[in-house]
């Protein structure tokens, strides 16, 4: 297991290290000068080379590349082009609501997809299946940015149940996560719905049934358990695409996370703070995969034995 | 059964068709109608009018042709460029795959649509950056699914076969390659377009994508939002079309796996 563990880290460290390169080398890239945006076009000469010295920016890309790994292992990750503050506290002060909406879709994506997931499967071919694989195929077909414009329609504007935007009180949580959960919990049923499908022509399934176990017994017991096992990487891989959608939720409800912040950010040209939220973003997905891989692990002894030769 | 079975061609085709010839028809996406303001469907305008009093359906038609330009050509520059790259760095091996594969890792840990996002940030507005930052993002998984397949079939007799007959690389790779290649990434070509017009739509959602004038349904999204309660149809019809069409590719590619007889994605 510590063998494994420790290639496993290692393998993400030089993931991370590759990521801040990429992230690095896009922005730094594109043209346009951030000099010239933070003071303007009219400004004197000397104060754009002087401005121009005080960021860092006079020397070579590698320089300017060795300093930012060296920052970041201070955890500092600079400061914002805006208003000067360091990009740690900003996202110190975004990264509870981004956690916090997440781990709500997360959620909502579960309620969704096991109960969808199990009927389908345990009820193949009937109108259930047919519905719950429909529902799933429209989860990933209707875009959040669409979805979320109709909740708020329906639900805030219509309704009054829930606030349309902003994050004051749980309630506010509810339609964001919706919007984002409600995608991985089409992706997720199907997924479940396969997986069921393999285990219950198991011999174990068929002993469990023989011992005259009751259905639910069977299905939640012995299936259910051996089926969540693929579905486990399957969520730390969705994991991305959640932290991805984020920015698009975030910025439909007001919600004041990371993406929002990304969002803001790229309008005001503030590339210091681009740069930080796609590497948080990229690296909490990163480890997140690695946590996947080590309780996969965990629970199924075949992987971390086979990785050890 | 049988609707559900034409159903998708029919919408696929009709986007089609909007997108190649929809310049041909009769449209004035960008007429303003002062009066008609936010006004619902009408004889004249079937689906009413946006907040300028410009016809929705004609500017649902311009959206059209944005979205399937959008993703015609990321499928096409992600296609041969990660089909290349994957190819070449199974069927090189060496430190050249040790690259590659690295880079496919790096890429894949950034999840795709908020480095496509980042890109078109930071390169400014636009159709065409648009479609860069989408293939920088597309082609890995082209290339991760061309390096599996590619590895499984270098060892193969038939390939053997030509590598001692003396067979030029080039021509190995073209000719005992590539063709057994291609269903699997057609297959997720498909799947890709459908990701792309999602993604498009998403990027001009957040004013990244393409300018006013111009439409894309993200845009149009973007611009009903404001006036829901007035006026819900600026809002349902753009997203509609945007489901219909992802839908019907992605209900195509699961035929067209099913047919080629695929087994599973990314594998």
């Amino acid at each position: 297991m510590l063998h494994y563990l420790l290639s496993r880290l290692f393998a993400a460290s030089l993931v991370l290290l590759g990521v801040v390169c990429l992230v690095f080398f896009l922005i730094h890239l594109v043209p346009g000068d951030p000099v010239d945006m933070m003071l303007g076009e009219a400004a004197r000469p000397a104060d754009r080379e002087a401005l121009r010295q005080a960021l860092g920016l006079d020397q070579p890309l590698l320089a300017q590349l060795g300093q930012y790994l060296a920052g970041l292992l201070r955890l500092d990750l600079g400061h914002s082009l805006h208003d000067q503050r360091a990009i740690a506290d900003i996202l110190a002060e975004r990264i509870p609501a981004t956690v916090e909406l997440a781990l709500a879709a997360l959620l909502v994506a579960l309620l969704i997809a096991v109960p969808l997931g199990i009927l389908a499967a345990v009820r193949k071919g009937s109108l259930w299946d047919h519905l719950a694989m429909g529902f799933s195929l429209a989860g990933v077909s209707i875009p959040n940015f669409w979805m979320g414009p109709l909740l708020i329609l329906v639900f805030s504007l219509w309704l009054g149940w829930f606030p349309v935007s902003g994050r004051e009180g749980p309630a506010s949580v509810v339609l964001p996560a919706l919007t984002l959960g409600s995608a991985m919990a089409a992706i997720l049923a199907r997924m479940i719905r396969s997986t069921l499908l393999e285990v219950l022509h198991e011999d174990y399934v068929r002993t469990a049934r023989a011992k005259g176990l009751s259905e639910f017994q069977v299905v939640v017991r012995h299936a259910l358990r051996n089926a969540l096992l693929p579905v486990i990487t399957l969520l730390g891989l969705q994991l991305g695409t959640l932290l991805g959608g984020a920015v698009i939720t975030e910025t439909i409800f007001s919600w004041p996370g990371v993406g929002l912040l990304t969002i803001d950010a790229i309008h005001s040209r503030d590339y210091p703070v681009v740069q930080a939220c796609v590497l948080l973003i990229s690296v909490s997905y990163v480890v997140v995969n690695v946590l996947t891989d080590l309780v996969y692990a965990w629970a199924d002894p075949r992987i971390r034995l086979g990785e050890g030769d | 059964m049988r609707l559900l079975h034409v159903f998708p061609l029919l919408v696929v085709t009709g986007w089609l068709l909007l997108a190649l010839f929809g310049g041909w028809l009769p449209l004035q996406p960008d007429a303003i109608a002062l009066d008609k303001i936010l006004q619902g469907p009408e004889r004249e305008a079937w689906l009413g009018y946006d907040d300028l009093g410009r016809p929705v359906w004609d500017r649902l038609v311009m959206g059209a042709q944005t979205s399937f330009f959008v993703a015609l050509w990321v499928m096409l520059i992600s296609f041969v460029l990660g089909t290349a790259i994957g190819t070449l760095s199974a069927w090189l091996g060496g430190w050249v795959d040790l690259v590659v594969v690295r880079l496919i890792d790096v890429f894949l840990a950034v999840p795709g649509i908020l480095l496509a996002i980042a890109l078109a940030g930071v390169m400014g507005p636009g159709l065409e950056n648009v479609i860069i930052a989408l293939s920088m993002v597309g082609w890995v998984g082209y290339a991760r699914l061309a390096r599996a397949q590619t590895l499984s079939l270098k060892h193969r007799d038939h390939v053997t076969a030509a590598v001692s007959l003396g067979v030029r690389d080039a021509h190995i790779v073209r000719r005992h390659l590539l063709p057994l290649l291609s269903a699997p990434l057609i297959v997720e070509a498909t799947f890709g377009i459908a990701g792309t017009v999602i993604a498009e739509a998403g990027l001009s959602f957040l004013g990244l994508g393409v300018q006013p004038p111009e439409a894309s349904w993200g845009s149009m999204i973007r611009d009903g939002t404001r006036y829901m309660l007035v006026a819900p149809h600026l809002v349902l019809a753009p997203g509609l079309a945007i489901m219909l069409v992802v839908l019907s590719v992605n209900l195509l590619g699961d035929r067209l796996r099913d047919h080629l007889d695929v087994r599973s994605r990314g594998t």
